[in-house]
């Protein structure tokens, strides 16, 4: 490209511990140019933007904007020297109105008064411009999604970006948001703007992007023009071929354990499920897999029993689920895991042993006319404790004192210990090391050769493979057919979980 | 230097935080007599004195510590289980009402042993109301209890005020505000004759032992401080979360409620509208002082009464305002915080 080079990130490596999240990366931007950085959850493209950015100081290596070395960690060099960031969640005051918004941090803070006149005259000449139009004086909390997208690049722009970086733009639009947004990009592009956007959908990057460089793990592994690449082969290059790990064991599945027959889930007017169907029998394993926020929550919520079907018939061991409680399914023996340990998983104020016993507190067992039973639940979260190898802590500490591996493991273990006729494992080794990871894999496998039927949601496509015997994605909403686990490659996974599975029914 | 969680908490620190906390908060008022010109240690002994130095001294102090105490655990309940009920104040008056409504029309003509409980219930029942509706718009609607609750303090004021100047306005009393008083059969007796100190006293204690024995052992227990502090793993774990709740703020109403029940049948003999003195409010900082501890609250609750009290005596030998009571317990509020802060972490160098 003979365009000049506006930044320039020159071998550049952060380690978090002994991670290291970016290796040796280098990677340039021409004026005028949009360039998409593709990967996975966890391939380090958030940390990357965040170096770019000011927020983190790399180990090693250097950023170079317009040709001169920028102070690192340092967001305000970043910004004066033109760069602008839209970050995956919003930075935006909701109670400040748009232009608020746009003028915060660009006035000195004891000024006198705030030249609104002259703001709201830069912001409407950007609007125009750029063809971004919101009503100035509207509370950004009022505003959709995409629009208080358009507010954070107007706000970007108003600090004189000249290169705009974007981390996963389109999470939160619908499509035509998202068809818009691309349409901005393009429009700031020629008028000269580099843009850096970050994603893991191939749709919008062959559609959106001149050129797209690849991360996976933390490396570049390769950078192609759009118009000389396909989606396969980049679906292929973000997945990577896998290491053949050690798998299931064949086995015979039983009778169906769960079923699923069109079910709709809806929070508010935004449907998260539409008509998803599914079985899983006795002694199968069925792998979910979908980029995250494609309707995983949703479908562990439905499965736990946390939220009810608005349509359909979803049925647990014969029994419709809609009329039972979370404490019922456990009654029922069914083990539950959910998506995010902190979040649903535990209560970190609360004992491990009290953790342990929550879900099934009205069990004869724990507690007898309302008074708890304190001697059994302990003895119990010790036996979790030896049983599934939780370190780190007593029945009698709090829970968020263990690591997440080990918190995880008291999780998992309090689903499996009494060999549930059906397990949801969700996500369920999502930030561990390989030897926690190792271990929850043993059980679920030990589980499912017990007969147990087990719906496995999960990000990390090598879980999946290794674990499941069929394997759906997950998109929009949608449940693609399943596949068989055996013999399933990278790129068709790849293709299924971008929602390309038109060819397949 | 940094500072860092303690992976376990000495049980020690649960005694000794709070004695630290109070004697810097002692220690802290101490500059503030001196610059009185007042020597320090003279002040507070004679505070001391003025507050436990003779059977009428400790007497007031109790008397003075029953509101607190029952006031004390309706903040612990509720905030432990993360429901910021700042209007105690607004359910011990509506307590105090309700209980001196029916106190003083007695329609059955219950004799004592019946209408003392009927008048409890009463008054508890009128604060779980009280807080009851705050707690139902935040669940339905989302609407800050913290103002909810705060500000019905202030209605509940007004409210008072009008049924003293109008349908409970006492005509033998001069034109004083003040209500009809409660027959005789709805009045506490007192635990020790010829002082202020009266049955109350012992229902604030064993309030607070029920109180323990809910949250140290009971499922609901367990459950109100999983809602409160994980709302949704206490939902994924099956917790019924709104009923939980409810039941929490019926047990912080009632016996913010109760208090002021207490209080009326026990000290006044009828509603006023001072019945109160900020009760509701010291309780906040009493079961603060006390991390939230229903034992601990008891004597929280007799520290902040002694500091009342002593200060009255103390004023009176050296002339220094009563203030300083005020001051030494918000200080001690201050500390504690700080000793709460330290017994959950360390510094490392």
């Amino acid at each position: 490209m003979s365009e000049p080079v506006v930044l320039h990130l020159d071998s550049v490596t952060k380690r978090f511990g002994s991670f290291a999240a970016n290796d040796n990366i280098s990677i340039t931007l021409h004026r005028g140019e949009v360039v998409a950085l593709l990967g996975e959850n966890g391939a380090g493209k958030t940390t990357l933007m965040n170096i770019l950015f000011g927020h983190y100081v790399p180990d090693e290596g250097e950023v170079y904007i317009n040709g001169s070395k920028i102070a690192q960690g340092k967001p305000k060099e970043a910004i004066a020297a033109g760069v602008g960031m839209v970050h995956q969640h919003f930075s935006l005051a909701k109670n400040l109105t748009v232009l608020e918004n746009v003028m915060t941090g660009t006035e000195p803070l004891l000024g006198w008064k705030s030249d609104t006149a002259k703001g709201r005259q830069k912001l409407r000449a950007l609007e125009q411009k750029f063809g971004l139009s919101v009503d100035a004086d509207a509370r950004v909390g009022d505003l959709s999604v995409g629009e208080q997208q358009r507010v954070e690049i107007l706000k970007a722009l108003y600090n004189d970006a000249r290169i705009l970086i974007l981390d996963e733009p389109t999470g939160v639009l619908t499509q035509q948001e998202a068809e818009g947004l691309f349409q901005t990009l393009r429009v700031m592009a020629q008028d000269g703007l580099s843009i850096i956007f970050i994603s893991h959908k191939l749709n919008e990057v062959m559609k959106g992007a001149d050129r797209v460089v690849v991360l996976r793990a933390g490396k570049v592994i390769a950078e192609r023009a759009t118009s000389q690449t396909s989606k396969e082969e980049l679906a292929e290059l973000m997945v990577g071929r896998r290491v053949e790990r050690p798998v299931r064991e064949a086995s015979t599945p039983g009778a169906v354990v769960v079923r699923a027959r069109d079910v709709v889930v809806q929070a508010g007017a935004v449907t998260r499920l539409s008509g998803i169907s599914f079985d899983i029998r006795a002694g199968e394993t069925l792998g979910i897999v979908g980029v995250s926020g494609n309707g995983q929550a949703a479908l562990c919520d439905l499965v736990a029993g946390v939220v009810p079907a608005d349509s359909g018939a979803f049925e647990i061991d014969g029994h419709p689920v809609a009329q039972l409680t979370p404490r019922d399914l456990s009654g029922m023996n069914v083990g539950r895991t959910p998506e995010d340990r902190n979040t649903q998983g535990a209560v970190g104020e609360l004992t491990l042993w009290e953790n342990a016993v929550l879900e099934r507190i009205s069990d004869p067992r724990f507690s007898r006319q309302g008074f708890l039973r304190k001697a059994p639940a302990r003895a119990y979260c010790q036996a979790l404790i030896e049983r599934f190898d939780v370190r780190g802590g007593t029945p009698n500490s709090r829970i968020s004192l263990l690591s997440g591996g080990n918190m995880q493991k008291l999780i998992l273990g309090r689903s499996l210990v009494q060999r549930p006729v059906f397990l949801l494992a969700a996500q369920p080794t999502r930030g561990l090391d390989e030897g926690a990871i190792a271990a929850i894999h043993e059980d679920i496998l030990a589980a499912r050769k017990g007969g147990t039927a087990v719906l496995l949601v999960s990000e990390d496509l090598d879980e999946v493979i290794s674990l499941s015997d069929r394997i759906m994605a997950i998109h929009a909403g949608q449940l693609s057919p399943a596949v068989d686990a055996q013999g399933v490659d990278a790129r068709q996974l790849g293709l299924m979980m971008a929602g390309e599975w038109g060819g397949m029914r | 230097m940094r500072i860092e969680r303690r992976q376990n908490q000495p049980k020690a620190l649960l005694i000794v935080a709070p004695m630290l906390a109070v004697l810097a908060a002692l220690s802290l008022a101490g500059i503030l007599i001196a610059l009185a010109g007042v020597p320090v240690l003279a002040a507070y002994k004679s505070l001391f004195v003025g507050a436990f130095g003779s059977k009428f001294a400790i007497t007031e102090t109790l008397t003075r510590a029953t509101p607190l105490i029952v006031t004390g655990l309706a903040a612990a309940v509720a905030f432990r289980a993360r429901i910021w009920n700042i209007g105690a104040e607004g359910q011990f008056y509506m307590g105090a009402l309700l209980a001196t409504v029916f106190g003083f029309q007695n329609f059955l003509g219950l004799p004592s042993f019946a209408l003392i409980p009927a008048l409890f219930l009463a008054g508890a029942l009128a604060g779980m109301v009280m807080l009851v509706i705050p707690l139902g718009l935040r669940l339905r609607f989302g609407v800050d209890e913290v103002v909810t609750t705060l500000l019905l303090n202030f209605v509940v004021l007004l409210f008072v005020s009008m049924m003293l100047d109008g349908p409970m306005k006492d005509p033998l009393a001069f034109g004083w505000p003040q209500s009809v008083p409660i027959v005789d059969e709805g009045l506490l007796p007192k635990i020790i004759e010829r002082t202020r100190l009266h049955l109350g006293l012992i229902i604030a204690i064993a309030a607070a032992v029920l109180i323990y024995v809910i949250n140290a052992f009971t499922v609901f227990g367990l459950e109100a401080k999983a809602a409160g502090f994980n709302p949704a793993a206490a939902k994924f774990a099956g917790v019924p979360f709104q009923m939980t709740l409810i039941k929490v703020a019926c047990l912080s109403g009632g016996l913010a409620g109760l208090a002021g029940a207490i209080e009326v049948m026990g000290v006044k003999g009828q509603l006023s509208n001072d019945l109160s003195a900020s009760f509701g409010y010291t309780g906040i900082v009493v079961a603060m002082l006390a991390s939230l501890n229903p034992i601990g609250v008891i004597f929280a609750a007799i520290f902040t009464a002694m500091m009342f009290v002593g200060a009255e005596s103390m004023s009176r030998s050296f002339g220094i305002p009563s203030f300083i009571a005020d001051v030494v317990v918000s200080l001690s509020l201050l500390t504690m915080l700080v000793a709460i802060f330290f017994s959950n972490y360390r510094i490392r160098k």
